[in-house]
């Protein structure tokens, strides 16, 4: 199925639950509205012309300016060849969002990942803890406002100055 | 490397047992394999049969428990630095590390990511550092003829508790 055609599909189920569709580049995007997230995934995946059995990436977007945080969500479909990338936009000072968990299981990693990095918190996910970094971790490295930390654990995180590092 | 003195041709060898402890122990380097990235492989080559690490006496072992020598080569961050630290601690003392390529040196190229470690040297004392992203199997063959050379330096007999390299505090 055509971007254009799944944009109107979903538009006919979820009235003004989705926007700002954006069809004519490499992959399709459309914007949906946070508090409906898992209705749209589970139809998206369910649906008999759609069937977007796969969830490719989960990731998210930082935007300061805008004072937001953008979640993204790559489908796929196998059995119509067919993708689609559906946009989320949360509050930057409290993003906090459904969990697409119950939809597709590989999302419990990719939201770890998100919640890791971006500090998104995804509602009713199942083992929301960090996967990558370490768990005493502070902060969330991707926002554009992270500042390092002077030390971590007691290992300082400063590099000497690469003429001293030469002299040494 | 020469601490056996052949004073009488073909009957007998002498030397100092400072010498033949060490040289014993430079010639069997056990170093354990502490691949963390793209210089693992360079690593294995230089155990390969080219490089051949093997006619040194180094042999590669799974467990820091027997090794003599840590090569940590590859990019260490700092989830790995704990365990980093704890392998150290885990090896029987006298050891070495070897710091291999650029990242153990100092970060390397990911030295401004945040989770990327500024140095093996910030976690565990370092006897050699390779430079070279990656160094090649040549670059670490020097490098532990390096640590043979540090190990034939030093001098047991003297301070039991600490070893004293010839020519240092004279």
């Amino acid at each position: 199925m055509d971007a254009k055609d799944i944009y109107a599909a979903l538009e006919k189920q979820f009235p003004g639950k989705v926007s700002e569709f954006k069809g004519e580049i490499l992959e399709p995007y459309l914007s949906v509205d946070g508090a409906s997230i898992v209705e749209v995934c589970r139809y998206l995946r369910d649906s008999a012309g759609l069937n977007f059995a796969v969830l490719s990436d989960l990731t998210a977007l930082d935007w300061p300016k805008e004072e937001k945080i953008q979640v993204v969500y790559h489908l796929f479909s196998y059995s119509h060849n067919h993708q689609i990338v559906l946009k989320v936009d949360l509050p930057r000072a409290n993003p906090k969002i459904a969990t697409v968990e119950g939809v597709w299981k590989v999302a419990n990693w990719f939201e770890r990942e998100v919640y890791d990095l971006f500090g998104v918190i995804f509602e009713g996910h199942s083992d929301l803890r960090r996967i990558m970094l370490p768990e005493d971790w502070v902060g969330y490295p991707l926002r554009k406002d992270y500042v390092e930390e002077e030390e971590y654990d007691g290992i300082s995180t400063q590099r000497a100055p690469l003429v001293e590092k030469l002299l040494r | 490397m020469k601490p056996l003195i052949n004073s009488l041709p073909e009957t007998v060898f002498t030397t100092k047992v400072d010498d033949i402890l060490n040289w014993g122990r430079a010639s069997s380097q056990w170093y354990m394999l502490f691949g963390l990235a793209c210089c693992a492989i360079e690593l294995m080559q230089t155990g390969g049969p080219r490089a051949d690490l093997d006619r040194f006496g180094a042999v590669p072992r799974a467990t820091p428990r027997q090794s003599d020598l840590m090569i940590v080569a590859g990019t260490l961050t700092y989830k790995m630095a704990k365990r980093t630290k704890l392998l150290y601690d885990q090896m029987p003392d006298p050891k070495y590390v070897i710091s291999m390529g650029s990242c153990a040196n100092c970060g390397g190229l990911f030295q401004l990511a945040y989770s990327v470690c500024k140095g093996v040297d910030k976690i565990v004392p370092v006897d050699v550092y390779v430079p070279g992203c990656p160094p090649r199997p040549e670059a670490l063959t020097e490098g532990l003829l390096r640590i043979q050379d540090k190990m034939m330096r030093e001098r047991w007999l003297v301070k039991p508790s600490r070893p004293v390299e010839e020519g240092a505090g004279a």
